[in-house]
C-alpha cells in the first residue's frame, strides 16, 4: 500500500485517539503530557520489537507521530512563560523530555523483550 | 453549536480528516522534500515540521483569550487536527533517545529554541495582522 496511504490512516487514528484522550480528562497540560509519553512509549516498543515497514508506517509514523504533539505542547510553554509562570513552563518543557525520554527507554525494553 | 461542541461524531471527523492530512505532510516533509538535502535527514524533518507547525498553531493560538476569531470546526480541523499531528514528540523524543550526548543536547536544543520561538513570531504575526 502507498505509504502516505499508511501514515495517513494511522494520523487520523492519533489525533482521533489524541482529541478523545483530553476530551475526557478535561485538564490542560496533563492531557498533553499523558498522550506525549504514552506516545513515546509505544513508539520506542515499535522501533525495538520487529515489525514490518508497513506497521512502521501505520503505527509508528502515522499513529504515534500524530497521537503525540509537538505545536500544543510549544504553544502551552509559551503562554505560561507569557503569563509570568516561568517556573512552570520550565518545568513543564523539562518535565515532558524526562517523561518522554523514560517512556521511549521503557517502550524499548519491552520491545527488546519480545 | 452547543450541541455540536458536546457530540462527538462531528468533531471526531474533523480532527481525523485533519489528523490524516497532517501526518501524510509530516511524511512527505521528511522523506520528499525535493532539493532540500537536510530535509531528508528524518531528525531535520522532524525539526522542520515541529518548527512550520509551531508558528502555525502560535498564529491561530493567538486570539484564544480574547474572543473566538477562528470558529470552533475550523479549530478542530486546522489545530487539533493538522497542526497537532505535523508536528510530533515521540519522534523527536525517539530519534533524540539514539543519538550521541552533544547530538542530543543540540537536537533538544533545536527543537524547543526554533519551536518556542516559532511560537512567539506566530503570535506577533497574528496579533499584528488582526
Amino acid at each position: 500500500m502507498n505509504p502516505f496511504v499508511l501514515v495517513g490512516i494511522g494520523g487520523a487514528v492519533g489525533a482521533m485517539a489524541r482529541y478523545t484522550t483530553a476530551r475526557l480528562l478535561e485538564r490542560e497540560l496533563v492531557d498533553t503530557l499523558s498522550v506525549n509519553v504514552l506516545g513515546s512509549v509505544l513508539l520506542g516498543l515499535l522501533v525495538t520489537a520487529p515489525a514490518g515497514d508497513a506497521v512502521a508506517l501505520a503505527a509508528g509514523t502515522g499513529f504515534c507521530g500524530a497521537f503525540t504533539t509537538f505545536s500544543s505542547f510549544a504553544v502551552e510553554t509559551v503562554q505560561l512563560a507569557g503569563d509570568g509562570e516561568l517556573r512552570t513552563a520550565a518545568l513543564y518543557a523539562g518535565g515532558m523530555f524526562a517523561a518522554a525520554l523514560v517512556g521511549v527507554l521503557i517502550g524499548g525494553t519491552l520491545g527488546g523483550a519480545l | 453549536m452547543s450541541g455540536f461542541r458536546e457530540g462527538w461524531v462531528g468533531p471526531l471527523a474533523l480532527v481525523a480528516v485533519g489528523g490524516c492530512l497532517g501526518a501524510a505532510l509530516r511524511h512527505g516533509i521528511t522523506v520528499l522534500t525535493p532539493g532540500v538535502a537536510a530535509l531528508q535527514d528524518p531528525i531535520t524533518g522532524t525539526l522542520a515540521a515541529n518548527v512550520l507547525g509551531s508558528f502555525l498553531l502560535g498564529a491561530m493560538a493567538y486570539d484564544a483569550g480574547v474572543g473566538q476569531v477562528v470558529p470552533t470546526r475550523a479549530r478542530l480541523l486546522v489545530g487539533t487536527g493538522v497542526l497537532s499531528s505535523l508536528t510530533t514528540y515521540s519522534t523527536f523524543a525517539v530519534q533524540t533517545s539514539g543519538l550521541g550526548p552533544e547530538l542530543a543536547a543540540l537536537n533538544v536544543a533545536a527543537n524547543y529554541g526554533l519551536g518556542f520561538a516559532a511560537v512567539v513570531c506566530g503570535q506577533r504575526l497574528a496579533g499584528w495582522l488582526s
